[in-house]
């Protein structure tokens, strides 16, 4: 039922805290900084082909020739010599939920998963720290040759397949965080899915920091090959510290012929994490690639999942939503590239920026000379809380073809004195009316999540909300 | 007792008075009508009684249930049980009316019991149903959106449906009847009706009699200018229906430049 969402939120908001966090206990941390010297010792660690520490030593490489991008957010805040690119939090990954050691189980507890686990679970890849230490899968999936592994094992155990699509949808050369990604990986998922394999229930995996100053550099890469589907999620909370933090993932997603995927994410980084995120998918021929993006916490936020729309027929959906606090900077969007002919695509974001935070849609369309036929649609929503706050649209458009069908809409509106007057006169105080009002713009977004991340989702936005008003 | 009495009010929007000194008196269980042309400041006492920021109180005292309204918020007016049907209900995309009902409720019950859970799921759905059926609403009414996309007839009768929910002692029907084609008026007025009980009273707020033909008024009041100029009984309507409002303006100019 549609209301359970926000009915739940009522109930349930009182007792949820996430900025908690355990004492610091790792096997292995290297010095502050990323070397040459870090990049081996990481490769060597995880006892890599030489392929990869090549590949990681290349990257290192492209990464002190490429700059800071100074064409988005003011990065100036983010020292990339202060920051731990790996740690390594327990000797070795764990098989089964009772091998999981009592201090990560007690972080999990307190977010909530396994509870969520019983109910809706597939399988979990639970990243703690760089590293996979838990992984479950469950049974048919195994039988169904589903393979869902931390990175590390995705290399060891298939170290074929895992090399002809790694590095091939973000190359190192793409940007510099890329670049510094690929030279410092660690943890983060490896899945494949047969032909016409069907996922029914979305895999899950969850991420947290937990060591202040830490850079966090996950790595996924996930397969889905024809005519299977699935669906992925990744949620994030972390608790709070004062200094910076740095965290830049690369994800890779390769949908191959008349395959589905759709891969959704809720970012709720502490307000001192730079969060400079590559996700990108490359689709095939009538194949469908689905991004649910939520961005919740962090500093600076700078990601824009990608489709690369590269066979005929293939369709892509971006659906961005950012919610900008105090002090907070969500650059957020996606780049639709439509490079085939009768590709289609849609991108809707939605925006909420609140005391003082600013929230930026930065879009990229592109159509290609030849991919004629193409259907794209882009709408923009912003919903400003206060005159403090502020929001932004970047779209870039490239069309090199005639026979297109483009639209792009961008709209902008305050929560309005009426409707917070509307909700009032009905007994809501000012804080819950607000609240409504949020709720309900983001609703789109929301009503697309696997239920126990609608519920979180909307416990953030009352947390978010909480002392709001008045 | 809940009785709301209004004595000498003046009101401000954005700086211009626009009540100057009403009185009125609507005893619980009373159902009276304030009629008058339009500009005049119905609409302007009818968001002063829910508290609305831009209406500037600068004179005056309302009381309901014996309590100065005048220092509440919004939301504590509609907690003491004071509902205002709005003329133009405002849509709020994304919130359904069962989710927005369900959280309007239990703001009302945690007022009254602060340690009060809020209402079950199956308790609700329940009362959503026998609500729904007493106004003749499509239970499907209940997962859309508040306001959002609704004509003008859907508006009223969803303003109908919060009021059954709420079950206000005083509720005032800012022009519940404009916009509405005679099915519609017809429909909304049974629902008023059906929902009338000893305790409720009720102000209508109204330019034309036609809603009087279905709602049944104790006492009819004139307003022109930002006051109450003339009251009487249901035959009072009618005599406007039939010779409009100038015979009234007349009387009235009269008197005030008597006075």
């Amino acid at each position: 039922m549609a209301e359970q969402t926000s009915n739940n939120f009522l109930n349930e908001m009182d007792d949820y805290k996430y900025g908690f966090r355990d004492p610091e206990n790792y096997l292995f941390k290297t010095g502050k900084g990323l070397n040459r010297r870090v990049v081996e010792q990481i490769s060597s660690m995880k006892g890599e082909p030489q392929w990869m520490l090549d590949f990681r030593l290349k990257a290192f490489e492209h990464h002190l020739r490429r700059p800071v991008p100074t064409w988005g957010p003011d990065l100036s805040g983010l020292n990339l010599d202060d920051i731990y690119y790996y740690v390594k939090p327990t000797s070795g990954e764990e098989q089964s939920w009772d091998d999981v050691p009592e201090s990560i189980k007690n972080t999990f507890n307190r977010l909530g998963i396994p509870e969520a686990e019983q109910k809706f679970l597939a399988g979990v890849g639970a990243q703690y720290e760089s590293e996979m230490v838990y992984h479950n899968i469950q049974k048919h999936l195994q039988e169904q040759g589903v393979i869902f592994l931390s990175i590390e094992d995705g290399l060891r155990n298939y170290p074929d397949l895992f090399r002809e699509h790694f590095g091939t949808v973000v190359p190192i050369e793409d940007n510099k965080f890329a670049a510094i990604n690929s030279a410092a990986w660690s943890g983060g998922s490896f899945v494949y899915v047969p032909p016409n394999v069907k996922v029914e229930m979305p895999l899950q995996a969850y991420f947290r920091l937990n060591i202040a100053q830490m850079g966090q550099f996950e790595r996924s890469l996930i397969i889905v090959d024809e005519g299977a589907q699935l669906h992925y999620v990744e949620g994030c909370t972390a608790p709070q510290y004062t200094t910076n933090s740095f965290h830049s993932g690369v994800i890779e997603i390769i949908v191959k012929r008349g395959a589905r995927m759709r891969y959704t994410t809720i970012q709720n980084w502490s307000k001192n994490v730079y969060n400079l995120v590559t996700q990108r998918s490359v689709v095939h021929e009538d194949a469908t690639m689905e991004w649910v993006d939520a961005n919740m916490g962090s500093k600076v936020t700078m990601k824009y999942p990608s489709c690369y729309l590269v066979g005929k027929g293939a369709h892509g959906e971006i659906l961005s939503m950012a919610f900008a606090g105090e002090g907070q900077l969500q650059d957020a969007g996606g780049k639709m590239l439509h490079l085939a002919p009768y590709t289609s695509s849609k991108t809707t974001s939605k925006s909420i920026s609140k005391d003082g935070g600013r929230s930026s849609y930065r879009g990229m369309l592109k159509v290609q000379k030849g991919a004629m036929g193409v259907r794209s649609n882009v709408v923009c929503d912003a919903l400003l809380l206060d005159p403090q706050s502020k929001t932004d649209t970047y779209p870039t458009i490239e069309i090199e073809e005639q026979d297109v069908s483009i639209g792009h809409e961008a709209s902008v509106s305050k929560v309005g004195e009426d409707q917070l007057f509307y909700l009032m006169s009905r007994g809501l105080s000012a804080e819950d009316a607000t609240t409504m009002v949020v709720s309900g713009f983001i609703e789109p977004l929301v009503k697309e999540l696997p239920m126990e991340y609608a519920v979180e989702m909307n416990r953030l936005i009352h947390l978010q909300m909480e002392g709001s008003v008045g | 007792m809940a009785e709301l009495v209004i004595r000498n009010l003046h009101v401000n929007v954005e700086g211009v008075e626009i009540l100057k000194g009403v009185n009125l008196t609507v005893p619980e269980g009373e159902f009276h009508a304030i009629m008058g042309p339009n500009g005049t400041g119905k609409s302007t006492l009818a968001y002063t009684l829910a508290g609305h920021p831009n209406y500037e109180v600068t004179q005056g005292e309302v009381q309901f249930k014996g309590v100065n309204i005048l220092d509440l918020e919004p939301d504590q007016r509609s907690h003491l049980g004071l509902f205002l049907a709005f003329q133009y209900p405002v849509a709020v995309p994304g919130v359904t009316m069962a989710n927005f009902l369900r959280t309007s409720l239990n703001s009302h019950r945690k007022a009254l019991d602060e340690s009060d859970k809020g209402v079950s799921l199956p308790e609700f759905r329940k009362m959503m149903k026998d609500k729904m059926n007493l106004l003749k609403m499509d239970p499907a009414f209940a997962g859309r959106y508040l306001n959002d996309g609704f004509s003008g007839g859907e508006k009223k009768r969803a303003e109908m449906l919060q009021m059954a929910v709420l079950q206000p002692e005083m509720v005032v029907l800012d022009e519940t009847d404009s916009g509405l084609d005679i099915d519609a008026l017809r429909i909304v007025s049974e629902g008023v009706n059906a929902l009338r009980n000893p305790k409720m009273g009720g102000l209508i707020i109204t330019h034309y009699q036609r809603i009087l033909n279905y709602i049944k008024p104790d006492v009819v009041h004139v307003m022109m200018e930002g006051r109450i100029v003339s009251s009487g009984g249901p035959e009072l309507a009618l005599e406007l229906e039939e010779k409009g409002y100038d015979w009234v303006r007349e009387k009235f100019l009269q008197n005030s430049e008597t006075a």
